[in-house]
């Protein structure tokens, strides 16, 4: 009976914990079949995006001069070469739509980025600080607030120039607030609570006590908040490409390419519907995780 | 109730404020000279790029123009259109109403589909209806609508041939705006044939304009539902041997409409930013188209001033949800 098994060391435990939280996470959100059929669709839009030149059969500039406005393959004079049509110019629209993927993953990619790792320091200082930081800081937002996003989006794009990088800036600082408020109001409720004071009390700093003791205590709804933003990102930046203050043709950009679409909204209907079917897609796949990701991390629901 | 009601404009001031710097700040930050800006690509001579700098007082230190601003605001002067030289609050009260008759018409088409649709959902948790109305109500909360309104007008404009595909009403009607509201001027007029004409050009904007909205509803509703059916005094309703209907619509209803409601109310940004995109698409003549072609005719101080605008009205209806909030839960007026 003296054979102990070697006890765990530290660095073994926190190890474990990490993964059962993992299961556990995995457990609740592969319960929700939608959420794995969004993940699925998702990963395939990565992987298309990704290897886009690979998939693509043209590319997505190049003009075929004998191929304008050319139906999908399944209408009558439809081509094998050109499987979902041609546009006005003779772009195959498949390859188009395939490296259109590039940039709609792109702008979310940035824009969450730019959006979340800003709203979650500005909200775990003015959470952490309260005072006149927190009031100042929470006023700023309510004025951005204040105003509807794509409306406040599109000034800016209109003061700042037409194009992409800057419809990204606008769209980040729109939906920026959102992730403030929410870090904010999570460290909040976490600040009191006693394993923070013990953390200060042993003589963490302010910034490790933010960064490392709060921090991880928030990320659930924060994540949530990412990927409701990261569609939210993909349609409002369609949206400016397709008012002509987004990306500037003839990128590919589904929203932009809808613009090019519109005159011929009732000549060719495929240049019209692709491109939008294309967002759908998209942000409804990032839409049916999102709703997983807070069915797993929200332990309210859980219970239930 | 007063009390409470003041406490909330109060709060308003601070982010009034705000508006009013964003929008004075808004011209400021172009780049380059805010008169030559104006001017555009034909230049302007000297002299009366001097006379118009005194004009707008660009040559004043930046805290006196602010003030001077404000001033102007609270004389309800907002200055002109560069194009059609008309104030821009004239503009904006013309165009409104049809920004609002639209509205008001998506959100009873968001309402009325929405809550139902909620409840039902809820009511039969975890069924075929409640998986495809929640499937539904994700498909379109999800859907860019500038496309739906395009796809509908491929559909029922070009192919059937149902509804004209842009405007407020045909060009074979005229008659004075009594209201602004087409529904109601055309029904006061008499004209044979005008209600009609208004309506069918209606009926897609206000559908596309409704998605959104409709979804969030829906999906507000359902959670809601969820939430309040679980409750000790509905399973006291239950066991009490009431219908479930009345269970349903009456004990757990009044509940769970208090969040709804501020769905609602929050949707009204929503519609706002919403009517941009369909006022686009359809050529409505209300303040999203307004303010997408002044952005793209340049004409800075209707942007300017109709952003100031757009925004109040947007806190002037959150308000109004937070009162109606208040009547509704007294609770909330005591914290």
């Amino acid at each position: 009976m003296t054979d102990i098994t070697k006890s765990p060391s530290a660095q073994d435990v926190k190890r474990q914990m990490r993964r059962q939280m993992l299961a556990d996470f995995w457990f609740y959100f592969s319960e929700n079949r939608g959420a794995v059929i969004g993940l699925w669709v998702f990963m395939a839009l990565v992987l298309l995006a990704v290897f886009a030149p690979i998939f693509a059969p043209h590319g997505a500039t190049e003009q075929y001069r004998d191929a304008f406005l050319v139906p999908p393959v399944w209408e009558e004079g439809g081509q094998w070469e050109f499987l979902l049509g041609t546009d006005a110019v003779g772009r195959d629209m498949l390859s188009r739509l395939i490296y259109g993927a590039r940039f709609s993953l792109f702008i979310g990619v940035v824009v969450v980025g730019i959006a979340a790792t800003t709203g979650v320091c500005i909200g775990l200082i003015a959470g952490y600080y309260r005072g006149a930081v927190d009031t100042i800081i929470m006023r700023i937002m309510d004025v951005i607030l204040a105003f509807p996003s794509l409306l406040l989006a599109l000034v800016m794009v209109a003061i700042l120039g037409p194009g992409l990088l800057n419809a990204m800036i606008a769209i980040a600082i729109v939906l920026q607030p959102h992730f403030v408020r929410l870090t904010r109001a999570s460290v909040l409720n976490e600040r009191g609570k006693d394993y923070v004071t013990s953390a200060r009390v042993a003589g963490a700093s302010p910034f490790y006590l933010m960064t490392r003791t709060i921090l991880p205590n928030c990320l659930g709804p924060v994540t949530v908040q990412a990927t409701l933003s990261f569609s939210n990102a993909i349609l409002d930046a369609a949206a400016l490409g397709f008012l002509g203050m987004g990306a500037q043709p003839p990128t590919p950009e589904w929203g932009t390419m809808l613009a090019e679409a519109r005159e011929f909204i009732l000549r060719a209907w495929w240049v019209v519907t692709f491109p939008g079917l294309a967002i759908l897609i998209t942000v409804l796949a990032i839409n049916l995780v999102g709703d997983g990701l807070r069915d797993a991390l929200d332990p309210k629901m859980k219970r239930s | 109730m007063l009390g409470f009601i003041l406490k909330r404009i109060a709060l308003l001031l601070p982010t009034l404020l705000g508006i009013t710097i964003v929008s004075f700040g808004f011209v400021r930050v172009l780049p380059g000279d805010p008169v030559l800006l104006m001017a555009g690509e034909r230049g302007i001579k000297p002299e009366r790029y001097q006379k118009l700098m005194e004009q707008f007082g660009y040559d004043r230190p930046i805290w006196e123009q602010y003030l001077d601003y404000l001033n102007q605001l609270l004389h309800g002067n907002l200055g002109n259109s560069l194009v059609t030289k008309q104030p821009v609050v004239t503009e904006f009260f013309t165009l409104f109403p049809a920004t609002v008759e639209l509205s008001i018409c998506a959100l009873l088409i968001a309402v009325s589909i929405g809550i139902p649709a909620g409840i039902i959902a809820a009511s039969k948790r975890g069924s075929f209806w409640d998986q495809s109305l929640m499937g539904t109500a994700l498909v379109g909360y999800s859907m860019p609508i500038f496309w739906w309104g395009l796809l509908l007008i491929i559909v029922f404009s070009g192919w059937l041939q149902w509804t004209p595909v842009s405007g407020r009403i045909s060009l074979l009607y005229y008659f004075p705006d009594v209201t602004g509201f087409m529904l109601i001027d055309s029904l006061l007029s008499g004209q044979k044939g005008a209600f009609t004409s208004a309506l069918s050009h209606l009926v897609l904007p206000s559908i596309v304009l409704a998605t959104i909205p409709l979804a969030v509803i829906a999906r507000q509703t359902r959670s809601a539902m969820l939430e309040v059916l679980g409750e000790d005094y509905v399973r006291t309703a239950r066991a009490k041997g009431l219908s479930p209907t009345r269970v349903v619509g009456v004990h757990a209803l009044r509940n769970a409409m208090i969040p709804v409601i501020t769905v609602i109310g929050l949707s009204v940004g929503t519609l706002l930013a919403g009517a941009i995109l369909t006022e686009t698409i359809f050529s409505w003549p209300g303040i999203g188209k307004w303010m997408v072609d002044s952005i793209s005719r340049r004409d800075y101080p209707v942007v300017q001033s109709g952003l100031l605008m757009i925004a109040i009205v947007v806190m002037v209806v959150n308000l109004l949800v937070d009162m109606t909030y208040g009547f509704i839960n007294p609770r909330i007026r005591h914290d």
